[in-house]
Parts: C-alpha cells; sequence; structure tokens
C-alpha cells in the first residue's frame, strides 16, 4: 500500500518543479511532463481501485474503511489532533480514479488548447496543484485535513480562474469565486469546531463511530446540547453543509460559478464541471452516517439540493453564453446529487439515494467534462462564447459534433448512455421517499433535456444565423489530435459508464445493495425527455422568430430569469452597499477621527497645558519666594485642620 | 551555549559598522553580523533540541550576574523554547531587513547601526529572566525607532516618529509601574522566583492591567493601536520589517511571560475584558483594512487584526489557544515582514503605494508579484503556510474554553477570515492582476538581495505552515508551564 502516497505526491511534484523552474528550463515539454507525472499517477489509482475492489477491500461481504497511512501533523491537545491520513472506502476510491482520469484527459486536451500561451509552464504548474489538492481532499482521513485540502483547492481554482490575469473580468470572477466559497468555508470551520469539540476527535472515522452509536456519551452531549433550541448535532452538521455547497454551488451560494467560466476552458471542465464542483456532494456522502443521524440536517440537504437542481434548469434556459449554460447544468446536477443524498437513510433499500447519488456523480463527471471540452474545441475555433456567433458547426467539426451530441443525450437522460442510467436511480430513490420531490426532479429532468438541446442545435444546427465569426471559423479546423483524443476517449467512457454496476460496490454501508430497476418507471422521464428535445429541435434548429415570440410572451418572468433572478444584484447590494458602507467606513473613520484623535488630542492638550504652566518657571526669584511661601502657608494651614 | 553571544554579536557589529568608512563596507560588516546571529540561533536550537530537555519546561543555558545590588538587579539570561522561537523569529528578519536595505545611501553607516541596536534590544529582551533586565532592552528596541522613521522615512515622518515613541514609551511607562509592583511585592526582579510563588491576587490585579496593557500598546492591543497604521507607513522598509515583525512581538511576549505567566489569578479574573478588546480588535481591525488604499495601511491595519489572535489566544487561556498565540507571534511576524518587504519593492520601483495607481505587475515583476501573493495567502491563512496553522490553532484553543458564552468572539473571530480575503484580494487582484499601466512596463524584477531576503521568510513561513509539529514539539513545554500556573493543571 505504500505506493498510495505516491497517487497525490506525483502532481505535486510536478507542481513544485514547473512552478519553480518551468519559465526556464521547461517551457515546452512541462506539458509533457505534467501529463506524464499525472498518467502515472492515473495508473496507481486503477491499481489501488483494482485492488480495493477485488482483491482486499471486501471483509465479510462489505467494503471496509482502510486507513492506509496515518501521520501526526498538528497536535492540538491529547485527544485532538489533525492527522494527515489517507483513507480507502468506495467512494474515496472511485473519487480517485475520476479525478486522475479527466485530469488526464484535460492535461491532453490542453496540449492543444494552451499551445503558445506564454505562462504554459505555470498553466501545468497549477493544474498540478489542483489535481494534487483534490486527491488529498478525497483521500483525507482527518475532517480538518479535509478542511486543509479543500482550501488548497479553492486556491488553486482562484489561480486557474484568474490565469488570464490582464483580463478584468477574469480578475474579478477569481476573487468571486474565492471570497464566495470562503464565506462558506466559514460555515464549515465552525462546524468542524463544533463536531470535534463534542466528538472529541477530528478523525472521521472515529468521528462516525460516536456520532452514530446513540449510546455513546458523545453522541448524548453533542444531541442534548443545544442553542436558540437547535441541538448541536443539527448545527454542526449544517454548518459543514453550507461548506458544502459553497464549494457545490448550491443555491444561494452558487454565484461564483457562472463567474468562474472566465478560467481556460479545460480549465472549467476539469474543475467546475468533474471535480472540485462535487467535494461538497463528497463532504455530505463521507460524513453520511453521522447525517443519517439526524433527519433536520438532512431535510436542509434535500431541499436545498432540490431548489438548486430547478432553479439553475430554469436560468440555463435563457443564457445564451455556452459555457453559462453549461456552468447552470453543472449546478442543476449537482442539485440532483445533493437531494438523492438528503432522501437517502443510512441502512439497507433506503440507502439507495447514496449510491444513486455517487453513481450521477461518476457518470456526470465523464459527460459534463466532455461537453465542457467539446465548447472548448468549438470556443478554439469561432474565438466566441456566445452562442449566437455560432451555427451550423456540425460539418466543420464532426467529431467534436458527434461527441457534443452524445454528452447531451447522457445528460437528458436517453438511454443507453450513463446519464439515464444514473438519474433514473436518483428518481427511483425520490418516488419511493418524497413524492414532491420526485415530480420535481421529474421537471427538472425535461427543462435539461430542453436546454441542453438549445445548446446543442443553436451550436451544430441553425446555420441562417451566420456571423462573421462563424464564416472565420469556417476556415479553421477542427483542432490538433490532442484535443480530439480526449473527446473520443471520454465519448466512449459516456457510452459505457451507465453499465457498471455500482450498487455493487459503493453503498452506504459497504454491503451491496440490489437496485429494482424497472422499466415501466422509466416510461415517464424518457418520454418527456424526448418530447423537450423536439420542442428544442422545432425552436432551435433553423433560424425562426419563436423563441423571440416565447420569451416576448413570457414577459417579466423572462426578464427576470435571463437577469439570473438578480442574484448577483443582491450580492452586490450586500457587500458593496451593506458592508462596505456600514461596516468598513464607519471603521476606517472612527479609527482615524475618533481614536486616533484621542490620541491626537492628548497629546494637544499635553503641549497646551505645558504651555500655559511653563510661566511659572519665570526665573525670577521672587516669584520662587512668592509660590514657597505661599505652599508653606497653605500647608500650615492643612495641617491645623487635620490636627484639629 | 553561551546566550549573551546574542547580544554581543550584534553590539559587535554595531561597532563594527561605525568603524566603517564607506556604504559597502557598512552593509557588507551587518549582513556577516546578520548571518552569524542567524547561525547562532539556529545553533542554540539545535543544542536546545540535543539536550532533551524538550519535556521539560526548565529555562535552559541560564547564567546570572549581579548588576545593581542596591536594588537586587541582576543580568540573568535563560531560554525556553517560546524564547528560541522568537530569538529565531528575530534573527531571520535581521538577516532579510540588511538585505532589503543594501542600496541604501543616505547615512547608511547610522541606518545599519541603528538596525543592529534594534536587534541587541530585541534578542537581550527575549533572553532576559530578569524584570529589569527586560525592560532596559524593551527600552533599547524603542529609542532606534524614533530615529529611523525620523531621519529615513517617508509621508509624515516626524509626526509618525513621536507619535510612535510616544505611545510606545507611555506604554512602557506603564509595563515599568507593573514590574515595579512585581518588585516591591516579591522583592525580587527574577522572574523564575516570582512565578514559584504567586502573588496574593489582590496585588495581582492591581499590577495586571498595568504590565498587561503596557505591553498591549506594543502589540496593538485595541485601542492603542494607532501607532501601528501611521508608524509603519512612515518607517523605511527594513524598520517597517522590524516594527511588525519583532517589535509587536515584544509585547506579544510581555503580555504571556509577564503579565500572565507571573500574575496567572488577575490573568483568569481578566480574561473577559482581554477577549473582549482582541475581538474588537480582530473583526475592527479587518474592517478598518478594507477601506484604506495605500499599501502600508493594508498591512498596518491586517496586522492591528492579526495581532488580535495573538491577544485572543492569551486571552482564552487553554493550552492550545496560548499555543496558538505563540504559533501567530512567530507566524505574523514572518508574513508581516515578507509583506512590507515586498511592499518596499514595489514602492522603490513604482514610487507609489497607493493601490488604485498600480496594476498588472506580474507582466513584468514576476519574482516582486509572486512574493506578494504569496505573504497575502498567508495573510489570508492558505494551509501549507504559517498562517493557516497558527489561526487554526487559536480557533481550536478557544472553543476548548469552558465558558461557552465565549464562543461568540472564536466566531466572530473565525469570520474576520472572510474579511481578510477580501481585502488580501482586493489588493492583489489590483496591484498584481490587472491590466498593467504603460509607465510601468520597463519595470525590472528583484534583484539578488531582495530575492534572498524574501526566500528567507518564505522558507521560515513554509516551514512552518508543511510541519507544524516541528515548532509545536519547540514551543509545547513553555506554552504548559504557562498554562500549568494559570489554571492550576494543564487542560487541553
Amino acid at each position: 500500500m505504500n505506493y498510495l502516497i505516491l497517487i497525490p505526491l506525483l502532481p505535486f511534484a510536478t507542481s513544485v518543479l514547473l512552478g519553480l523552474f518551468g519559465r526556464k528550463y521547461f517551457k515546452t515539454s512541462s506539458g509533457i511532463i505534467a501529463t506524464a507525472s499525472l498518467l502515472a499517477s492515473a495508473i496507481l489509482s486503477l491499481v489501488t481501485a483494482y485492488n480495493y475492489f477485488f482483491v482486499s477491500g471486501k471483509v465479510n461481504g462489505s467494503y471496509q474503511k482502510i486507513i492506509a497511512l496515518q501521520y501526526n501533523w498538528l497536535q492540538f491537545s491529547p485527544n485532538v489532533s489533525i492527522d494527515m491520513g489517507i483513507i480507502l472506502d468506495p467512494i474515496s476510491v472511485m473519487m480517485i480514479v475520476i479525478v486522475t482520469f479527466i485530469s488526464l484527459m484535460v492535461h491532453i486536451f490542453s496540449w492543444g488548447y494552451m499551445k503558445g500561451e506564454t505562462r504554459f509552464a505555470t498553466y501545468y504548474a497549477f493544474l498540478s496543484l489542483f489535481t494534487f489538492s483534490m486527491l488529498g481532499l478525497v483521500l483525507s482521513s482527518n475532517i480538518f485535513q479535509v478542511y486543509i485540502f479543500w482550501e488548497l483547492v479553492g486556491v488553486s481554482s482562484y489561480l486557474l480562474i484568474g490565469f488570464y490575469y490582464n483580463k478584468p473580468s477574469a480578475v474579478a470572477a477569481s476573487k468571486k469565486a474565492f471570497i464566495v466559497t470562503r464565506f462558506a468555508d466559514f460555515g464549515f470551520l465552525i462546524g468542524i469546531l463544533i463536531m470535534g469539540f463534542y466528538g472529541g476527535t477530528l478523525d472521521i472515522s472515529t468521528l462516525i463511530e460516536r456520532l452514530t452509536s446513540t449510546q455513546s456519551t458523545e453522541f448524548i452531549s453533542i444531541s442534548t446540547a443545544s442553542f436558540l433550541g437547535i441541538s448541536a448535532l443539527t448545527w454542526g452538521l449544517t454548518l459543514v453543509f453550507i461548506g458544502g455547497a459553497g464549494k457545490s454551488a448550491m443555491f444561494p451560494l452558487h454565484v461564483w460559478l457562472p463567474d468562474a467560466m472566465e478560467g481556460p476552458t479545460p480549465v472549467s471542465a476539469l474543475i467546475h464541471a468533474a471535480t472540485m464542483v462535487v467535494a461538497g456532494v463528497y463532504l455530505v456522502a463521507r460524513l453520511f452516517p453521522i447525517f443519517s443521524m439526524d433527519i433536520a440536517a438532512l431535510n436542509i440537504v434535500t431541499w436545498v439540493g432540490a431548489s438548486s437542481a430547478l432553479i439553475a434548469a430554469v436560468i440555463a434556459c435563457t443564457q445564451t453564453d455556452i459555457k453559462r449554460v453549461l456552468a447552470y447544468s453543472t449546478m442543476s446536477q449537482l442539485g440532483y446529487m445533493m437531494f438523492a443524498l438528503g432522501i437517502a437513510r443510512n441502512e439497507g433499500e433506503s440507502s439507495v439515494g447514496y449510491t444513486a447519488s455517487m453513481f450521477h456523480l461518476f457518470t456526470h463527471a465523464f459527460f459534463k467534462s466532455l461537453l465542457f471540452l467539446g465548447a472548448g474545441a468549438v470556443i478554439h475555433l469561432v474565438h466566441s462564447n456566445d452562442m449566437k456567433d455560432m451555427g451550423g458547426l456540425r460539418k466543420r467539426m464532426p467529431l467534436t459534433h458527434l461527441s457534443f451530441l452524445i454528452a447531451c443525450l447522457a445528460i437528458a437522460g436517453i438511454p443507453p448512455f450513463a446519464g439515464f442510467f444514473s438519474k433514473e436511480e436518483i428518481l427511483l430513490a425520490a418516488f419511493q421517499t418524497n413524492k414532491i420531490i420526485y415530480f420535481l426532479a421529474l421537471f427538472t429532468a425535461a427543462l435539461t433535456a430542453f436546454y441542453m438541446f438549445r445548446l446543442y442545435f443553436s451550436i451544430f444546427w441553425n446555420n441562417t444565423s451566420k456571423s462573421s465569426k462563424v464564416f472565420e471559423a469556417e476556415h479553421g479546423h477542427e483542432g490538433t489530435i490532442s484535443m480530439k483524443l480526449p473527446l473520443i476517449i471520454l465519448s466512449g467512457c459516456t457510452l459505457v459508464a451507465g453499465f457498471v454496476p455500482f450498487s455493487k460496490f459503493v453503498t452506504a454501508d459497504g454491503a451491496p445493495l440490489e437496485t429494482h430497476f424497472s422499466i415501466i418507471f422509466s416510461i415517464a422521464p424518457v418520454v418527456l425527455s424526448v418530447l423537450a428535445i423536439l420542442i428544442a429541435a422545432n425552436l432551435y434548429k433553423t433560424h425562426n422568430e419563436k423563441p423571440a415570440k416565447i420569451a416576448a410572451s413570457l414577459g417579466t418572468f423572462y426578464k427576470v430569469v435571463t437577469r439570473k433572478l438578480y442574484i448577483d444584484e443582491a450580492y452586490v447590494f450586500i457587500t458593496k452597499k451593506v458592508i462596505f458602507n456600514f461596516l468598513g467606513r464607519p471603521a476606517a473613520w472612527i479609527d482615524r477621527n475618533i481614536i486616533d484623535g484621542c490620541v491626537n488630542g492628548l497629546a494637544y492638550v499635553t503641549a497646551t497645558t505645558s504651555n500655559a504652566i511653563k510661566v511659572v518657571q519665570s526665573g525670577r526669584i521672587q516669584n520662587y519666594a512668592l509660590y514657597f511661601f505661599g505652599g508653606i502657608a497653605g500647608l500650615a494651614i492643612v495641617f491645623i485642620y487635620w490636627w484639629k | 551555549m553561551n546566550l549573551s553571544l546574542l547580544i554581543i554579536i550584534p553590539l559587535l557589529t554595531a561597532v563594527g559598522v561605525l568603524c566603517c568608512r564607506e556604504s559597502k563596507q557598512v552593509r557588507t560588516i551587518s549582513l556577516l553580523g546578520a548571518i552569524v546571529q542567524l547561525a547562532l540561533s539556529l545553533f542554540l536550537l539545535f543544542q536546545y533540541s540535543q539536550s532533551h530537555v524538550v519535556t521539560s519546561s526548565d529555562m535552559m543555558f541560564q547564567s546570572s550576574y549581579n548588576w545593581f545590588k542596591p536594588l537586587n538587579i541582576n543580568y540573568h539570561i535563560g531560554v525556553d523554547g517560546i524564547s528560541i522561537a522568537m530569538i529565531l523569529l528575530t534573527a531571520c528578519i535581521v538577516v532579510a531587513g540588511v538585505l532589503i536595505s543594501w542600496t541604501t545611501e543616505k547615512l547608511s553607516k547610522e541606518y545599519f547601526f541603528l538596525l543592529m541596536l534594534l536587534s541587541v534590544g530585541a534578542y537581550g529582551f527575549f533572553i532576559s529572566l530578569d524584570l529589569f533586565t527586560l525592560f532596559f532592552f524593551l527600552e533599547v528596541a524603542v529609542i532606534p525607532k524614533f530615529l529611523l522613521i525620523g531621519i529615513w522615512g517617508s509621508g509624515r515622518k516626524e509626526y509618525s516618529a513621536m507619535k510612535l515613541v510616544l505611545m510606545l514609551m507611555g506604554g512602557s511607562a506603564l509595563v515599568f509601574v507593573g514590574i515595579a509592583g512585581l518588585y516591591w511585592n516579591a522583592s525580587t526582579w527574577d522572574i523564575l522566583q516570582i512565578a514559584q510563588t504567586p502573588l496574593p491576587i489582590h496585588i495581582q490585579k492591581i499590577f495586571f492591567p498595568f504590565a498587561f496593557i503596557g505591553f498591549g500598546v506594543f502589540t496593538a492591543l485595541f485601542p492603542f493601536h494607532t501607532w501601528v497604521p501611521d508608524g509603519h507607513s512612515s518607517a523605511p522598509t527594513a524598520a517597517s520589517m522590524f516594527l511588525a515583525g519583532i517589535s509587536m512581538k515584544l509585547g506579544g511576549y510581555g503580555c504571556l511571560r509577564v503579565a500572565t505567566y507571573l500574575m496567572p489569578d488577575a490573568a483568569h479574573a481578566y480574561s473577559w475584558i482581554i477577549i473582549l478588546l482582541a475581538t474588537i480588535a480582530i473583526i475592527y481591525g479587518a474592517f478598518a483594512t478594507m477601506m484604506q488604499t495605500d499599501l502600508k495601511y493594508i498591512n498596518a491595519y491586517s496586522s492591528v487584526s492579526h495581532c488580535g489572535f495573538v491577544l485572543l489566544g492569551i486571552g482564552m487561556l487553554t493550552k492550545t489557544s496560548i499555543n496558538g498565540a505563540v504559533l501567530q507571534m512567530v507566524s505574523h511576524g514572518l508574513m508581516t515582514a515578507l509583506f512590507f518587504a515586498t511592499i518596499g519593492m514595489i514602492y522603490s520601483r513604482t514610487h507609489t503605494r497607493l493601490v488604485a495607481q498600480l496594476g498588472g505587475l506580474l507582466k513584468v515583476t514576476p519574482f516582486i508579484s509572486t512574493v506578494f501573493v504569496i505573504a497575502g495567502l498567508c495573510s489570508l491563512g492558505l494551509p501549507g503556510l504559517s498562517g493557516f496553522v497558527a489561526e487554526m490553532t487559536v480557533f481550536m484553543g478557544s472553543w476548548q474554553n469552558p465558558d461557552k458564552s465565549y464562543r461568540l468572539a472564536t466566531i466572530l473571530a473565525c469570520a474576520s477570515i472572510v474579511v481578510t480575503a477580501v481585502y488580501i484580494l482586493r489588493a492583489t487582484g489590483k496591484t498584481i492582476m490587472g491590466p498593467i499601466s504603460s509607465t510601468y512596463e520597463t519595470l525590472n524584477d528583484a534583484r539578488w538581495n531582495e530575492k534572498l531576503a524574501a526566500g528567507i521568510l518564505i522558507i521560515g513561513i513554509v516551514i512552518i505552515g508543511v510541519a507544524p509539529f516541528l515548532i509545536n514539539q519547540l514551543i509545547g513545554p513553555g506554552t504548559d508551564e504557562i498554562v500549568t500556573k494559570v489554571l492550576g493543571t494543564v487542560n487541553p
């Protein structure tokens, strides 16, 4: 098991190497170096996965948590410490495979996409840093270790979003992403403090062990202690979930994700679609046994997830920037994963939501990165993000067209593509537990099919709206082999990923789960999706006036949705107007005028007083004699009265 | 090891500097002296860790000479892990400070002489085990600042120099009342002896505020912090680094070693006031930073906020939180020195420190910009750098305080990490990133001396950030001893 440490360390070493020396020595070879080290890391992950799932992971018929490595990093007190460790269980093993694999695809794709970029080596250094942080996050055995890598992931994302640093919009977007997720991390941190305090440990396995048995003293103390009438357990879990919601762009902390698309497109594919944004879902899954002890916290997870799924899908229907559409669709799919966790329970049959959520995370990684890389290829050709500048590209880029179509069918939930299976499972879980959630999810699924095919038809068909950019593009070509290869591989994965018998491997309690898949049940969502696709085809396949008419007939509602429900404006109002004017400005003003005013005032009073009394020291002997005798007289009076 | 070497070497360097003729000789001698100091400190660390008393809290390498018999004043010196951490911090900053001032031409002899004198004061302060000697060195570390800012400073330098020295002198006066009170009642100046037999609580309660507030002025205790922004912004780069990196730590160390350690019952009784003031400083400092437009003011106000963590850690009086306070002192010292060094580098090239006038520096000065970003990330608590370790230890420790209502203070302190992110990223986004102004297209990147200075500080920051267990082992026994005094037993 010693090679495990290499999985995160290889990308780390690459990132240090390229960060320090890349600009000078590896200007062109950095892509190869980074890819080679990641390839090694990916192979090791596959070996680990094979070993875990088929050789050593199973004991008594269920998969166990294995602590492969643990090192004391920072001891707070005899019991509470941050230990750097590696935990192996079904979800962490699945995650390292996904992260290394998608990252590898993105590394290869970037050879072509970032070619000619002056900071080519820096780009790969950041990409490797991100991969290291993400791998560290998913392998964490200690909740504080999760937080550490959580922050590192955040900063890599910040660096990559702001990669085009001389573009003000990229700088603003990177700042926004970091600050919004930082705000969420503040919740996460307090959550850790609460859980660590009552649990008496920061080690995830021990914490789960202690907080899931209703008899343990830790569980009793955390569930009886309360603040504002809500138990400490609910507080802790909800605060941790806020952290997860920030990273996973859940409503209302999602505002950073669409803006994060300012980064290079391969970065969006890796970080803001397939891996980093699922960290929040992963966090809830990681602590799922504890979450399942507290229905209130799970309900929050459910409703935040479901509303995010719906809101994002509605907004996605109105956006014209293709990366933003994809960003909202990511948010919507993350919402699916989140509510699937929320409706799951810890044992047996009722834990199907957990498996479904992880399954969707797995399939989503493939088809969403495929969508983004396809979008990257399109943007590379057209030099624009706006779908109004596109149209009729299917002949110019046949491979991109085909792979994009596969991914769209997958996300729309059309069999036999990957998304169908995982989404079916989530819908099934919802159907069994909560009918309202089920209908919301069904409606969202139809919307998903609609906006994805709106995107698809606008890019690849609809060639009557030819703009100058498309004309330009017609003389370009589809891209290098390094850009095509990942598209082919990911398309293949999207075709087969759905057939993985996922419930045999990844379940809440480690034991294989029997899922009841029924054709009858899947008729409704598939029919709805096909209908939505047909509507999209009708509206967007050729250039016509229908979309504009529909938009006009929706009036204010359409406008509000196009402006993303004015959530951004609300944030700007709160931060720029309220916080700056009512906290920042007064603090700075008070400091300069009142507190410093006191200091200066004191100095002034001292100076004036000494000025006033310095006349006393006149140097004239008569005056001194006067003070002397006056003093004696005064003392005499005091003494006389005192003695009396 | 003979600890007096730590005072003799900088003194000799200072004398050597005075004997030089050219500025080239001056800076060579200063750098040599600074490097010897650093080597000595590392050797001290090595000896300390070799002597296997790491588990005991005894003061090591003690020696004592009678200095002034009528008042029983001794030159009593000795170190424990906390002092060694502080000495290492001082040594790093002295080397970096000398390197940063490499091109100083104006009265360079006097300039380096005063820098060395400051380091004498700092080393002497950290090794003193006699209250009077400690106070003596504290004063040595204050006076040169007046000249450094007044002569080599910029902006409203006379005003700032006067303000800084008067406020610090005021602080020292309070400190003197505090330690004189200890002397009257214990009839010794010796820290170890006073610690052995605690004074009655009513005596402690009288003199604790003097000592704590006095030292607190040094470490920007709210509302006595207003010297910080003006003093730092007017000071020359190396003086800013010394001021924020070392002087503010004199205060924190004094609060811990003198006020809290010698008057533990009073510390316990007044802890709520300390926590209150520290929390105000953290939040208020952070919000005030948000509105600043000058890079030095930004760092100065953020120092107020960050030093609040030191005081919060001390006020919470748990083992972990006091550990965190010491960690934060070291971390903040390195980080803020690095920040001021970078700001100095930027200022010497662009001749402005106003955020609004800068922009896009990453394109022309990649090294300086990267250092700026690293300092910024350390300030906002990025894991892998020292700031994270220190802040998290303070938070973790504060949460353990048995009084649950203090958790509000911890939560507010945690909230400041968001505000920190706001002002750091604003400053970084405007100065380092964004479009570059055409006037800056031809700037040169860092020279060797600047690279070396930044390198030393970054190494320190990264070592603490990546391997915090090392420094934790170093300071652990020392903080144990203090916490045991305060609470009777070591609590978690």
